[in-house]
C-alpha cells in the first residue's frame, strides 16, 4: 500500500514487529524462500498448470486496477497474458481516450477536466450473488469517483462523481444484485465544503457513505443517498450477502478524528468500528421522505453507444440521511487495530475485519449482531448511531495468523484466504473454527489478493491471485522504478502451490476474477454502420465531404482498407478549427483504422470498425501537412495517407477536397 | 401408393419454395488471417454472407487485384430467378394433378435443363469476376486469374476457396430426382 500510513514506516516496523511478538511465526519452514530463488523449488507439472498453448484461450478473464495509473488491465488466467489496458480515469493517448471530442466529457467533473485519478477496486456486476460478466465499476479515489466499464465492448461508459467526499477508498463494492455500488471518504471533508480552520476538523468535519443505485437493465448509476457519519476515515467494504443481504459493512480507521501525523494520532484507540449499514431500511427512510436534499455539485458523464459520443451533466443536489433522524439506519462494530478490509463470507454469516495493525483477524457474526440490535446490547452511542458491545458481535478470532492483515477472500469450500502485508504471505484458514490450514509466502508485501468471485456469493476457486506491492530482486531491474506483481497459486489442494509470476501495470490494489464463458458471448465484434447515430457520421464515401462554418471547419470523412475519402483538402487557414470526424466504413472483427496528422496537439483517433470519432486540430502555420492511418491495417496500410493544405488567414484558397480520380466541390 | 407418382410431384414443386427460404450456393475463403472462413451464400434473389458485412469485406479484398465489386443490384439473375421458379413450382403442381407420366418426364428434363443452364451462367459470372481485371490494381501477378472454383476447392493467392451446393441447392436436386422417380413409378405401375 504506497498510499497506506503504515508504508512510510512498513520497512521499519517489519523487524521490530517480528521481534517483538512474532518469532517464529512467519513461515520460515516454507520451501519457496526469497533468495533461494522459488523457481527452483518449481515442480514440473506446475508450468503446465500455468501453460496456455498459443491459439487456446485462458479459462478466467482478471481485471486489476491501475492503481496510479488510473486504468483497468485485462489478463488471462492462469497465464497472466495482457490482453488490453481500458482507459478509465487517466486520458489515454493510445486511442485518444480524453483527446478526441467524444472522450472528452468523460473526464469531466465538478472541478473541471481532470485528466487523471487512481484506480482502486475493480468489482463485477452480481446476479444472486453471482458474477455475471455484465459491467465493471471501478472507484477513482484521488477526486471521488465510480465508473462503469461495459464488458461487451472492454470500454469506460459511465463516471459519477461523489460530492461531500474525499479519499474515495471504499468503493465500489456491489450488493448481490447489482441493486447499489457504494462509495466512501477516506478522508473527512467540512461538510458542506467551506474554508474552515484544519484544526476544527473534530466539529466540522463529516464523513458521508454514498449509494449509488444501478439501473438493473442499463447500469446506469445515480446516487440513491448519502449517510452522513462522523468524520472517521472510512477504508473499504463490501455488502452483505445470503442472510445479510440488505447490509453493508464499512471499515473505519481514525475513530480518535486527528487530521495531523494520523500514523500515530489515528493508532490510539485499541478499537475502530465496522459501520454497518441497512440499506433496506434507508429505502424505507427515503420513501417516507426522511431526507435532507442538500445542495452539491457533481458531474455525472455518460457514454451513449449509439451516438458514440459522452456527455456530462452537473447535478445540483443529493439525498442525505443523518443516522440521528433514522434509527435502526446504522450501527457501529468495534473492530481492533485500524481495519483495512473488511469482508463477508460468501454464506453472509461472517463479517472479516482486517486490523492491520494487528496479528490477529477479528471475526463477527452477523446474527449475534442482529441478537446484540434486538436486545440493545449497546456500549455508547455517537451521534445517534449505537455502538454494539464487542463481545455480543464477536464470533471469533484467528489468534496470531500473520502481521499486518489487509484483506480477505474466500472459496467455494468454506475457508478464508487473508493477505498478511508485513509478514508477506497468504494464509489459509477455516472460516467456521478460524483455526489457520496453511500458509504461503508472497514476493513481497501482499496488498490485496483475489479470488475469482471470492468475495461473492458464489466463488468459484481453483486459483488466488495475490498482488505484491515491492519486487526488488524478482524480475529483470528497470532503474529505480521496478514493477509490481502478480502471483498466481493453485488453491484446489489442501496446501496453497504457487504457479507462477507476472508483472503487472501501475499499481494493482485489487482485482476481480471470472470464468470467460460468463464474458465471451457478450462480446461485440464491431458496430454496425446502420445503427451509428454519430451527428458527424458519415455513411459512405459518397457523402464524404468538407464543411466551413466561419473559423470551424468540419471534415467528414471515411476510411476503409486502404484510403481516407476525402485524402487531399485544401482551403484550410492557419488559426482554423478544423474537426476530423472520421467514420471507419469496414463492418468486420479485428479491422480499427487509426488517424493522426502532423502537429495535432491531443492525441490519434484509433476507431473501431462502424465508429466514427473526432479529432480537433488547431493548425498554427502555413504549409501542406500529412495525416496517416496508424494502425497497420491491410497490405496497402502504409498507402493510407493523404494531405491537408494551409493557407494564410486572409489566403483565397477555394475549400476543395477530392479522393482519386473522383472530384467534388 | 397409387398416389404415390403424384405426391412426389408435389413434393418436387414444393421442394422448389426452399429456395427461397435457404441459399442454394456457398463460396467460402480462408486464409491465415480467417481461421473461421468468410462465406458467401448465393440465395436464388440475394446475396448474403455469415455476417451483415462479409460482401463488403470480399469486395474490399477483391480490390486489390482488381476485381469488379459484387453488387447484387447489378446481377438481372437475382431478379428473374425467383419467377422461373414460382413457375416451375405452379407447373409441377399442374402436371401432379393430371396425373401424366409423361408430363412428369417433361418437368425433370426441363427443370435438369434450367439447374445446367443456372450452373454455366453461374460460371460465367465467376470467369468474369476473375478474368476482367482493373488494370490499374495496387496488386498485379501477370497471367494470374481470380476466377472461385466451380465446384470443389482452388488456391488462390493466400486464399482457399471453397464452392459448393448448400441447402436449398441440394432440395433443389432432391426436387429433381423425385420427378424422375414419379415418372418411372407411374410407367412401372401402368
Amino acid at each position: 500500500m504506497k498510499n497506506s500510513p503504515l508504508l512510510s514506516k512498513s520497512f521499519l516496523v517489519l523487524p521490530l514487529l517480528a521481534l517483538g511478538f512474532f518469532i517464529g511465526g512467519c513461515s520460515n519452514s516454507q520451501s519457496n524462500q526469497p533468495g533461494s530463488r522459488s523457481g527452483g523449488a518449481l515442480s514440473s507439472n506446475v508450468a503446465e498448470q500455468v501453460y496456455v498453448a498459443p491459439g487456446e484461450y485462458d479459462e478466467f478473464y482478471a481485471f486489476f486496477s491501475g492503481g496510479f495509473s488510473g486504468q483497468v488491465t485485462v489478463h488471462g488466467l492462469p497465464s497472466g497474458r495482457l490482453f488490453k489496458i481500458i482507459p478509465v480515469f487517466s486520458v489515454g493517448a493510445e486511442k485518444g481516450y480524453g483527446f478526441n471530442e467524444e472522450t472528452k466529457p468523460m473526464l469531466m467533473t465538478s472541478h473541471g477536466f481532470i485528466p487523471w485519478d487512481d484506480s482502486h477496486h475493480p468489482e463485477l456486476s452480481q446476479t444472486n450473488g453471482e458474477t455475471d460478466g455484465r459491467w465493471l465499476f471501478i472507484n477513482g479515489n484521488n477526486t471521488p469517483r465510480i465508473a462503469r466499464i461495459d464488458l461487451s465492448e472492454f470500454e469506460t461508459v459511465e463516471i459519477i462523481e461523489i460530492p461531500n467526499s474525499g479519499g474515495n477508498h471504499s468503493s465500489p463494492f456491489t450488493t448481490m444484485n447489482t441493486e447499489y455500488v457504494v462509495a466512501g471518504t477516506r478522508f473527512g471533508v467540512p461538510y458542506p465544503q467551506q474554508d474552515v480552520a484544519i484544526s476544527e476538523y473534530a466539529d466540522k468535519f463529516k464523513a458521508t457513505l454514498s449509494f449509488i443505485k444501478v439501473d438493473p437493465e442499463t447500469g446506469r448509476m445515480n446516487i440513491a443517498f448519502q449517510v452522513l457519519l462522523p468524520a472517521y476515515d472510512f477504508d473499504l467494504a463490501h455488502a452483505g450477502k445470503g442472510a445479510s443481504h440488505g447490509w453493508m459493512f464499512f471499515s473505519s480507521y481514525n475513530t480518535e478524528e486527528k487530521h495531523t501525523l494520523l500514523e500515530v494520532e489515528a493508532s490510539q484507540n485499541d478499537k475502530d468500528y465496522i459501520a454497518a449499514i441497512n440499506w433496506k431500511k434507508a429505502e424505507e427512510y427515503l420513501a417516507q421522505g426522511k431526507f435532507h436534499e442538500v445542495p452539491a455539485r457533481y458531474a455525472h458523464n455518460y457514454y451513449d453507444t449509439e451516438k458514440q459520443l459522452a456527455t456530462s451533466t452537473i447535478m445540483e443536489s443529493v439525498k442525505v440521511l443523518i443516522p440521528e433522524e433514522c434509527p435502526g439506519l446504522v450501527y457501529f462494530l468495534p473492530t481492533p487495530k485500524s481495519p483495512h478490509g473488511v469482508d463477508v463470507d460468501p454464506t453472509g454469516e461472517y463479517i472479516v475485519g482486517n486490523g492491520k495493525l494487528s496479528a490477529n483477524l477479528t471475526v463477527h457474526s452477523f446474527s449475534k449482531m442482529l441478537k446484540a440490535i434486538e436486545n440493545k446490547a449497546f456500549e455508547k452511542e455517537v451521534d445517534g448511531v449505537p455502538v454494539l458491545k464487542y463481545e455480543e458481535v464477536v464470533a471469533g478470532i484467528v489468534k496470531d495468523a500473520g502481521l499486518g492483515p489487509l484483506h480477505t477472500e474466500f472459496d467455494d469450500k468454506g475457508n478464508a484466504y487473508t493477505s498478511f502485508f508485513i509478514s508477506s504471505e497468504v494464509v489459509k484458514w477455516k472460516v467456521s473454527t478460524q483455526e489457520v490450514l496453511d500458509r504461503a509466502p508472497t514476493y513481497y508485501s501482499i496488498g490485496h489478493l483475489m479470488i475469482p468471485g471470492g468475495d461473492s456469493h458464489k466463488p468459484q476457486g481453483k486459483y488466488l491471485v495475490a498482488m505484491n506491492k515491492i519486487t526488488k530482486d524478482r524480475y529483470l531491474p528497470t532503474g529505480p522504478e521496478l514493477c509490481h506483481s502478480a502471483q498466481l497459486y493453485d488453491i484446489s489442494g489442501d496446501k496453497m502451490k504457487l504457479l507462477l509470476d507476472f508483472p503487472t501495470m501501475g499499481e494493482p490494489h485489487y482485482a476481480q476474477g471470472i470464468s470467460a464463458d460468463r464474458i465471451i458471448p457478450r462480446q461485440k465484434k464491431f458496430y454496425k454502420l446502420e445503427e451509428n447515430k454519430h451527428p458527424h457520421f458519415t455513411a459512405g464515401e459518397k457523402e464524404a465531404r468538407v464543411e466551413r462554418n466561419g473559423n470551424e471547419v468540419h471534415v467528414y470523412m471515411t476510411s476503409i482498407r486502404s484510403h481516407f475519402a476525402p485524402d487531399n483538402i485544401e482551403g484550410i487557414k492557419v488559426g482554423d478549427k478544423v474537426y476530423f470526424h472520421v467514420t471507419n466504413l469496414e463492418q468486420d472483427w479485428d479491422v480499427p483504422h487509426g488517424f493522426a496528422v502532423l502537429g495535432a496537439q491531443n492525441a490519434e483517433l484509433l476507431i473501431m470498425p462502424g465508429q466514427t470519432e473526432t479529432l480537433l486540430w488547431e493548425p498554427k502555420a502555413e504549409g501542406v501537412y500529412p495525416f496517416y492511418c496508424t494502425d497497420f491495417c491491410s497490405a496497402l496500410h502504409q498507402e493510407m495517407q493523404g494531405y491537408v493544405r494551409v493557407s494564410a488567414r486572409n489566403a483565397n484558397v477555394p475549400l476543395k477536397w477530392s479522393l482519386g480520380s473522383y472530384e467534388e466541390q | 401408393m397409387k398416389r404415390l407418382p403424384q405426391t412426389f410431384m408435389v413434393a418436387s414443386g414444393l421442394l422448389l419454395l426452399t429456395l427461397f427460404l435457404w441459399p442454394m450456393w456457398s463460396i467460402t475463403l480462408i486464409a491465415p488471417q480467417y481461421p473461421q472462413g468468410v462465406t458467401m451464400y448465393i440465395h436464388v434473389n440475394k446475396i448474403s454472407g455469415d455476417s451483415p458485412g462479409t460482401l463488403q469485406n470480399i469486395n474490399i479484398l477483391n480490390h486489390y487485384v482488381g476485381m469488379k465489386p459484387i453488387e447484387p443490384e447489378s446481377i438481372p439473375e437475382l431478379r428473374y430467378f425467383p419467377y422461373i421458379v414460382i413457375g416451375m413450382t405452379v407447373l409441377a403442381l399442374v402436371f401432379a394433378a393430371t396425373g401424366n407420366g409423361k408430363l412428369f418426364l417433361f418437368w425433370a428434363v426441363l427443370m435438369t435443363a434450367l439447374a445446367l443452364a443456372g450452373i454455366y451462367d453461374f460460371y460465367l459470372w465467376e470467369y468474369d469476376y476473375g478474368h476482367d481485371l482493373n488494370p490499374n490494381a495496387a496488386i498485379q501477378i501477370p497471367g494470374a486469374s481470380y476466377q472461385p472454383p466451380l465446384l470443389g476447392t482452388k488456391v488462390i493467392l493466400n486464399f482457399t476457396a471453397r464452392s459448393y451446393p448448400a441447402l436449398a441447392g441440394y432440395l433443389a436436386g432432391v426436387s429433381i430426382v423425385l420427378a424422375y422417380l414419379a415418372w418411372w413409378l407411374k410407367k412401372r405401375t401402368r
